[in-house]
């Protein structure tokens, strides 16, 4: 399609020198706390979890399960405060992001890691061209001339499937419709040909009938770059059709981290197991959905052992008192349940 | 089955656009909703799909006469709502009844649980005297799962769901026969969601309600309903009992509606077929000539630019099609049946 | 896409930042104080207001400046008025705690008598401001269409007024040169002068948070369960509206002590013997150099009634907001 795409071997972003065997992104035991007025909420609790090149990792919780802090924390964008990290690495090909320079990590941004939103209303400046802001990163951070920035952003917009690309480079983001919109948005993220895409609920917003093809534009661009993805939804739906692995937060902890298929056939966590007995399915209609009884727990006071057990209907003594560690089941999957074991060995 | 206890009939709402301030110049109409007819039947849920800006959530205003309608009319047991005002809207209010989408804003913050939900009996002094009101407000609450004690908090201090549960023990209050649920669901968390639509079918039981359910989600409309009508563009394009529009759709817009929605079981990824619509929803401004729909339909003829097609049961099907070449398609099921 | 309820057409499940925290079904209320009687908006505010210090402090100090403005003579039993030329400019001593002004009148009790002028000017001309301006925001902003056309305009009129001409053409003509007005009628010319002028901002200011607030879902709501135009501004409406005012009206305080004064300096306003802070506080100006504390004590009173303003008007504010408690 263009020049922009590039081989494995001759990435020119952050690194240069092609992929490193070792993970591409890794968050090891990460700990934020929010400290407001009310108290101190502990939004993520140890959060373990990494993306390889060419892989799509889905983060699926509900509100408040930290899944979007974990990507804050990770483009450096957390607001501080209330927002504070308290622990834990951030390692982009092994090197602490935590720990580098302001400048260090502006150079991540965007060439080694991008990230695009559930709004992309908000997300772009409204007082600028929609082909201005894509050019404008051709020149700031590539040192392009005006001209050949422009040349590689109505490329960018063509790659994102922009009808009319050039027509549409000029054009203000309220002249985009909302799917235009959030491909406009991904041809900015894309820009700099980033090696890790986080990619922030990005169709929630959108209509079906448009979640299906942004869906499909960013699987299609994640395989030619072989760009790792991290793909924050709620959206069980979505999940199960683009992603490889799956981590599953709550209250601030992954509860289960597994291979999609096997997390779909058999989930080793009750959180899992509820949500996914929470969709409305067509061939039990008519009949009540089974629920997860009761709510998320107030971040600010999680309760002792499992923060599930409140809700969870196989809860025992044990759940109240010791907090479950995030350990292997099987070969390729991992449950922060006491009974995990149990889960994956039923029938 | 029964009688209808709401007719819709031809209804039309257009919206000018305007430009100037002191002197208004019309530019233009966005035509929201653009002849729509349909009947609810006593104890049935209607479900209304569509995507933005088809109209579904304007269908609801006025429905709710919110809005006045620009042509066409609402009967509700065949009174023309829309021709009523003072009292007899007032006593028409009590009967229909409205749960809105965003449990966030659609209650004022500054006022406590107990006078939100007793608000209906401050409106309506007649539906309960005044001493009783403190106590029904108390089994509201029960009745959609809230702690009864909780009376004298303020919406901030509850979580999504139950602020949806507070929005339908509101509605509940004055007893309707008939609840618009405008995107009851959609903003809420999966595990929470559930818990909503349970609640909203057990009142149903236990009330002999009839629902509008306007939703965007296509699994939970079918959850829920017995009916579906598909609007597009400001038109409803095809109705039908759920089995019919799920597993019998004829019209190219629903079967690419359907065939679109995530499928929570990865081991269909591949053998989906998936009908790939191009570009967005054309301006309801300037809506496409002939079928709406034709802009983005693979079948398009030149008749469809043409004709108008008409909301009407077509051959070798059972239920209304507004296509010119309404067929039936082979659609995997949205969900592992 | 002018249809208003398009942007609810997209489901958007809430950004996540104010449910992060989880959610806040048990966040720290002292909950046995809370259950019994039904409460509402008000009742929660006064109870709120009664735990916070800064709303005693106010409260008191508002309350002090009352009383002098009601009975100065339960303050001091100096003269304000009758001075003699030989104490001019004395310093402050034992014996006249605030000094001697030019004409050797008594400063302390010139500044006690001062007040009734000063907070009676600002009290009630904020309040009529708010009044006027508040009604007419909230009628303009509600009703919309031409009565909202009509309103705005003549609010425009007089916003092109620049305030102190304005203020010298009504007090000049009222109360101009030759006019035997008593001490309440100039009070009462300065408080309409004041008014008439300074409505406009709070209309502007009612109307644009009105607009706002109009569209909301919960005034949806209410309209669908029946509720008329009065119910919806007094209990849906007003509420929400009145943040923004309450700040403006405190500020307006300071600044109409402040405009009383202008206008007195200026000839037309309060007349000796009337006694205000505005008077003492332009007369002393010519001498701030070697008798500051003329200047002093009349500017310390009216900083602090300005400050117990501003603050009893922001613990008001945080009190009718429920999320703030």
């Amino acid at each position: 399609m263009s020049d922009i795409l590039v081989s494995e071997q001759s990435a020119p972003g952050f690194g240069g020198s092609g992929r490193p065997s070792g993970r591409l992104l890794e968050v090891e035991d990460l700990r934020v706390e929010f400290r407001t007025r009310d108290g101190v909420a502990k939004v993520i609790n140890g959060v373990t979890y990494h993306v390889d090149a060419g892989e799509t990792l889905a983060v699926l919780g509900e509100s408040g399960s930290g899944k979007s802090v974990t990507a804050q924390t990770i483009m450096g964008i957390l607001d501080t405060p209330p927002g504070f990290v308290t622990g834990g690495q951030v390692r982009f090909h092994g090197k602490d992001m935590l720990r580098m320079s302001a400048e260090e990590r502006r150079r991540i941004r965007g060439e080694g890691i991008a990230m695009i939103f559930q709004d992309s209303l908000s997300a772009l400046n409204p007082v600028f061209t929609v082909g201005f802001q894509i050019a404008e990163q051709f020149r700031v951070r590539r040192g392009m001339s005006r001209a050949d920035a422009k040349k590689r952003a109505i490329e960018m917009l063509d790659q994102v499937k922009i009808p009319n690309a050039k027509g549409r480079f000029s054009n203000y983001p309220h002249q985009f419709s909302g799917g235009m919109r959030q491909r406009a948005m991904i041809a900015m993220s894309l820009a700099l040909d980033p090696e890790v895409l986080i990619a922030d609920e990005p169709t929630t917003a959108l209509d079906v009938t448009v979640q299906a093809q942004i869906m499909d534009l960013l699987g299609e661009l994640q395989r030619e770059r072989r760009m790792g993805m991290i793909l924050i939804t709620h959206d069980l739906g979505v999940v199960a059709d683009v992603a490889d692995r799956i981590a599953v937060m709550y209250a601030g902890r992954i509860v289960e981290e597994a291979n999609v298929y096997e997390l779909y056939r058999k989930p080793a966590h009750p959180y899992t197991l509820g949500l996914l007995d929470s969709i409305p399915r067509m061939d039990e209609k008519g009949q009540e959905l089974r629920t997860i009884k009761g709510l998320p727990p107030n971040l600010m006071n999680i309760p002792p052992g499992c923060p599930f057990n409140p809700r969870c209907p196989m809860a025992q003594p044990v759940c109240r008192e010791k907090v479950p560690p995030l350990l292997q089941v099987g070969t390729s999957r991992a449950s922060a349940c006491h009974f995990a074991e149990e889960l994956v060995n039923r029938d | 089955m029964t009688e209808n206890i709401i007719e819709v009939r031809d209804l039309v709402k257009h919206y000018p656009v305007t430009r100037g301030i002191v002197f208004k110049k019309t530019i233009g109409q966005v035509k929201a909703v653009d002849g729509v007819s349909f009947d609810l039947k006593a104890g049935e849920t209607l479900g209304v799909v569509g995507e933005s800006g088809c109209g579904k959530s304007t269908l609801a205003r006025v429905l709710m006469n919110l809005e006045k309608p620009t042509a066409g009319s609402v009967l509700y047991k065949g009174q023309d709502i829309s021709k009523l005002s003072g009292g007899a809207l007032r006593r028409l209010r009590r009967q229909i009844q409205l749960v809105m989408q965003d449990p966030y804003t659609s209650l004022n913050p500054r006022m406590t649980v107990g006078d939100l939900i007793g608000e209906p009996f401050e409106i309506h002094p007649e539906v309960a005297p005044k001493g009783s009101r403190r106590g029904k407000v108390k089994e509201l609450l029960d009745l959609v799962g809230l702690n009864p004690e909780h009376i004298n908090r303020y919406p901030h201090q509850f979580s999504g769901g139950q602020r949806q549960r507070i929005g339908i023990a509101r509605a509940l209050a004055l007893r309707p026969e008939v609840i618009v649920c405008d995107e009851p669901v959609s903003a809420l968390d999966v595990s929470i969601q559930a818990q909503v639509m349970n609640l909203l079918e057990k009142l149903q039981a236990e009330f002999g309600l009839s629902y509008v359910f306007i939703a965007h989600d296509l699994s939970v409309v079918r959850h829920l309903s017995d009916r579906v009508a598909v609007m597009y563009l400001g038109k409803m394009v095809e109705v039908g009992t759920e089995d019919e529009i799920y597993e019998r759709p004829t019209h190219p817009y629903t079967q690419a509606l359907l065939s679109a929605v995530p499928v929570p079981d990865p081991t269909l990824r591949n053998n989906k077929a998936i009908i790939r619509l191009t570009g967005d929803v054309p301006s309801p401004i300037s809506p496409p000539s002939g079928c709406r729909f034709r802009t983005r339909c693979w079948k398009a003829q030149e008749i469809c630019a043409q004709e108008v097609p008409l909301l009407q049961i077509r051959r070798g099907s059972d239920h209304p099609s507004a296509c010119h070449f309404a067929e039936k398609r082979e659609i995997v099921a949205t969900h592992g049946a | 896409m002018s249809d208003p309820s398009a942007a609810s057409l997209v489901s958007t499940p809430r950004p996540e930042q104010p449910t992060e925290f989880g959610a806040p079904t048990n966040a720290g209320l002292p909950e046995n104080a809370r259950k019994e009687k039904p409460r509402g908006l008000l009742g929660d505010a006064w109870r709120d207001l009664r735990r916070k210090p800064l709303f005693w402090i106010s409260a008191t100090f508002i309350l002090v400046f009352v009383l002098m403005a009601a009975f100065p003579s339960l303050f001091t039993s100096g003269d304000p008025v009758n001075g003699a030329l030989s104490r001019s400019r004395v310093e402050p001593s034992a014996d006249a705690w605030f000094g001697y002004d030019v004409q050797g009148r008594d400063v302390y009790a010139r500044t006690i008598y001062g007040a009734r002028a000063s907070i009676v000017v600002a009290l009630l001309s904020v309040i009529g401001t708010l009044l006027i301006g508040g009604a007419m925001g909230i009628i303009a902003g509600y009703k919309g269409g031409w009565v909202d056309g009509l309103l705005s305009r003549i609010a425009d009129i007089f916003f092109g007024l620049p305030f102190v001409l304005g203020a010298i053409v009504i007090l000049t003509t009222f109360n101009g040169a030759g006019t035997d007005n008593n001490e309440w009628q100039i009070m009462g010319l300065v408080i309409m002068s004041l008014v008439v002028l300074s409505w406009p901002v709070v209309m502007r200011l009612m109307r644009s948070s009105v607009l706002a607030t109009k569209e909301a879902d919960y005034i949806v709501a209410a309209r669908a369960l029946g509720a008329g135009s009065g119910r919806i501004i007094l209990k849906h409406l007003l509420p929400n509206c009145l943040a923004p005012l309450l700040v403006y009206g405190t500020i307006m305080v300071g600044s109409f002590i402040g405009a009383e004064a202008t206008l007195s300096f200026l000839g037309i306003g309060l007349k000796t013997p009337v006694v205000s802070w505005g008077i003492m506080i332009s007369e002393a100006q010519n001498y701030i150099r070697v008798s500051p504390f003329l200047l002093f004590f009349p500017a310390a009173f009216l900083v602090t009634a300005v400050l117990s303003f501003v603050m009893l008007g922001e613990a008001v504010r945080e009190a009718l907001d429920p999320k703030l408690r």
